[in-house]
């Protein structure tokens, strides 16, 4: 999906190819998030579990733009990202049903989605955390000679805590091929991020460091988030340059599955203000208009959607529990150097 | 066989396995111009240059967290901290990150890195700088944990350490960096998980490790001179625990008196009395005793300070209470 950017007649940047492909990347994240809501309500599905639901265009517009021997390190809402980074729907499920078949064979959770494969480091559940590991991801690929680099998602709230200046800090002295994206959803759970972050404009936290560019990006439009990515991929591929890209979305759901959808911290009509900006349905207008995409080809594309999030549901469902011995394995690995 | 420090082996271990794996880096505070903060590391910049021995800011959280990123996409970083005081600011890399990614992965990222540098008391440091960690970082599944109490063995661990694919706590003593003990030129390995008896008597066993080793052969040299003969068993690692060595000794001596340098609560000696209450109960002759930090935090005044600490007369005590001489 890296297609270089360029317009054709309907004056929207890629191909139809690569516009149809953005926007199944999108609706399967959309529409696999809300089967795991209705699998969670069914008790298929425990412990917590977070929803990317109006996310989608950060994960698509930036996954879209790597290369598939890059990495990617998430934050434990990360079913978008792993979605969006190619791991299939069927292991995504099976291991938030917590079986067998799970991309982390039942061990992680919807927290922790790891794929060796397609160099996706996990999701991590403490906020800040995975942001140093994200930096050494980065310190390695420059160790090595590599003109790769490292995706890190990151919630708005991480930009408070030390890992994150730590990290920073590092990326930027160093000059490590590191891209550490700020998906702003407005809230840290249910703090709004103007009640927590002493600076409205988060992608100025880079002006801290020398060397390290930042910038705001709006999330809700796909090409935007894929037009920075090009500029920064371009810089922290060549020059080793870090970036810091505040993308600018909101979630329509709640933190968690224990929290009501507009909850005691933000209210119904700010909701419907954001649903006004949905990025799936930008995405399809903006095609619609430009002739680009018919009604027909949107309800195909929902019925190929739902055939894989309902196959998924059938694998993961059929998938046994780890046999009891498993506890006990991957504690330690019984090799050496 | 040539005779070196406990700070030398710990560098020759590290130029080795350098040259050995260019894989191996280390990185920390001071390890590179600076020499090492405790010369552990030193000529070892000149040697292998900026990119493998790595001069870090003060940010113990960010730097052990780089380490565990570059163990996850295959190198395999030595990360020093100063003391292990300051690696508090980094336990959520350590316990969160490097310790359980192989099992949260379903085995996908195993983690070869090594998070060693100076624990427990030197002189006079006080509160925050004379904390023994290893029942912290011992309790920890995911984990090994190795407290090397000699040159030989040091120098043998951390070369076991770096070749292992776990992380690897390694807990040195600030004060046994001077001392001096006979260490083979050859390459050679100490097994992570084995005890060794350092010492052997039929009268009573003195279960530890790391700096307590020194106590305990003090203790067995001064008691040996009243005819009581002690089994000194070095644990080398407290996780995994080689519980069939300690059981062995007490089933020889019927005796245990267990030393660590740590506080009591919860210490690591509590876990080896466990192994011996669940293995040796019809064998011992005596309740097992424990030689411990007093349960304060350190204070800085001499006579305080050396209150506060498990001792040669300390330990001698204990073994004498055991064996009911006093």
């Amino acid at each position: 999906m890296a297609a270089k950017k360029k317009s054709d007649k309907t004056g929207l940047p890629g191909d139809p190819e690569l516009r149809r492909e953005l926007l199944h990347s999108m609706l399967l994240q959309r529409r696999f998030e809300e089967k795991v809501g209705e699998a969670y309500a069914l008790g298929k599905i425990g412990g917590f579990c977070h929803l990317y639901i109006g996310q989608e265009a950060v994960s698509t517009g930036v996954l879209s733009m790597l290369r598939a021997d890059d990495y990617v390190i998430t934050t434990y809402r990360d079913h978008g990202q792993a979605l969006a980074r190619g791991m299939s729907a069927r292991a995504i499920m099976a291991e938030l049903f917590g079986r067998v078949d799970g991309c982390s064979r039942g061990k992680g959770g919807s927290m922790h989605l790891f794929d060796r494969n397609l160099n996706f480091l996990g999701g991590h559940g403490i906020v800040g955390g995975h942001v140093p590991v994200a930096a050494g991801v980065g310190f390695a690929i420059k160790y090595r000679g590599g003109d790769q680099v490292i995706i890190c998602f990151m919630g708005e709230s991480v930009v408070n805590t030390g890992a994150f200046h730590e990290a920073l800090n590092m990326a930027a002295l160093w000059k490590l091929p590191c891209i550490f994206i700020i998906e702003n959803n407005k809230y840290g759970m249910g703090t709004a991020v103007e009640r927590a972050a002493a600076i409205a404009d988060l992608s100025r936290r880079a002006d801290a460091y020398d060397g390290m560019a930042g910038e705001h990006v709006d999330g809700q439009d796909v090409f935007a988030v894929r037009d920075a990515m090009e500029r920064t991929l371009d810089l922290a591929r060549r020059e080793s340059q870090p970036h810091l890209l505040e993308i600018r979305t909101y979630r329509y759901m709640g933190h968690s599955m224990s929290d009501a959808v507009s909850g005691t911290y933000r209210t119904k009509a700010e909701l419907d203000e954001y649903l006004k900006r949905d990025p799936i349905n930008l995405l399809k207008a903006r095609m619609m208009d430009a002739g680009d995409l018919s009604d027909e080809d949107v309800a195909k594309m929902e019925q190929e959607v739902k055939a894989v999030v309902q196959d998924a549901w059938d694998f993961a469902d059929a998938s046994p529990e780890p046999s009891p011995e498993a506890l006990y394995e991957d504690v330690l690995v019984d090799t050496t150097s | 066989m040539p005779v070196i420090t406990y700070r030398e082996a710990l560098n020759q271990a590290l130029r080795e396995e350098m040259a050995r794996d260019d894989r191996v880096f280390l990185m920390g505070e001071e390890v590179g111009v600076y020499n090492g903060a405790y010369k552990v590391s030193k000529g070892l910049l000149e040697e292998f240059g900026e990119m493998r021995v790595v001069d870090t800011p003060i940010t113990e959280l960010g730097f052990a967290g780089v380490g565990v990123g570059a163990a996850m996409v295959g190198l395999r970083p030595i990360v020093e901290f100063m003391t292990w005081n300051f690696a508090l600011l980094a336990i959520d890399q350590i316990v969160n990150a490097a310790a359980k990614m192989l099992y949260m992965s379903g085995g996908q990222y195993p983690m070869p890195m090594v998070f060693r540098g100076p624990n427990g008391a030197a002189l006079q440091l006080s509160a925050q700088h004379s904390q023994a960690f290893e029942s912290w970082l011992a309790h920890i599944p995911g984990l090994k944990v190795v407290v090397p109490g000699t040159p030989y063995d040091a120098k043998g661990l951390l070369k076991s350490a770096i070749r292992d694919d776990n992380p690897v706590i390694m807990l040195e003593g600030e004060m046994l960096y001077n001392t001096k003990g006979e260490v083979p030129e050859e390459d050679y390995l100490v097994p992570i998980g084995k005890a060794d008896l350092k010492r052997e008597g039929s009268d009573c066993s003195i279960i530890t490790s790391g700096k307590m080793v020194l106590v305990a052969m003090n203790a067995a040299d001064k008691l040996a001179q009243d005819g009581i003969h002690i089994d000194v068993v070095d644990l080398r690692t407290v996780r995994p625990m080689d519980v069939e060595a300690i059981t062995a000794s007490v089933k020889k001596t019927n005796r245990a008196v267990v030393l660590e340098e740590g506080w009591e609560i919860a210490g690591i000696g509590a876990q080896v009395v466990d192994y011996i209450q669940r293995d040796c109960f019809d064998h011992l002759d005596a309740p097992v005793i424990r030689v411990h930090q007093a349960d304060t935090p350190m204070p800085y005044a001499k006579g305080l300070e050396r209150a506060a600490k498990p001792d040669l007369g300390k330990t001698i005590a204990a073994v004498r209470k055991v064996m009911y001489l006093d």
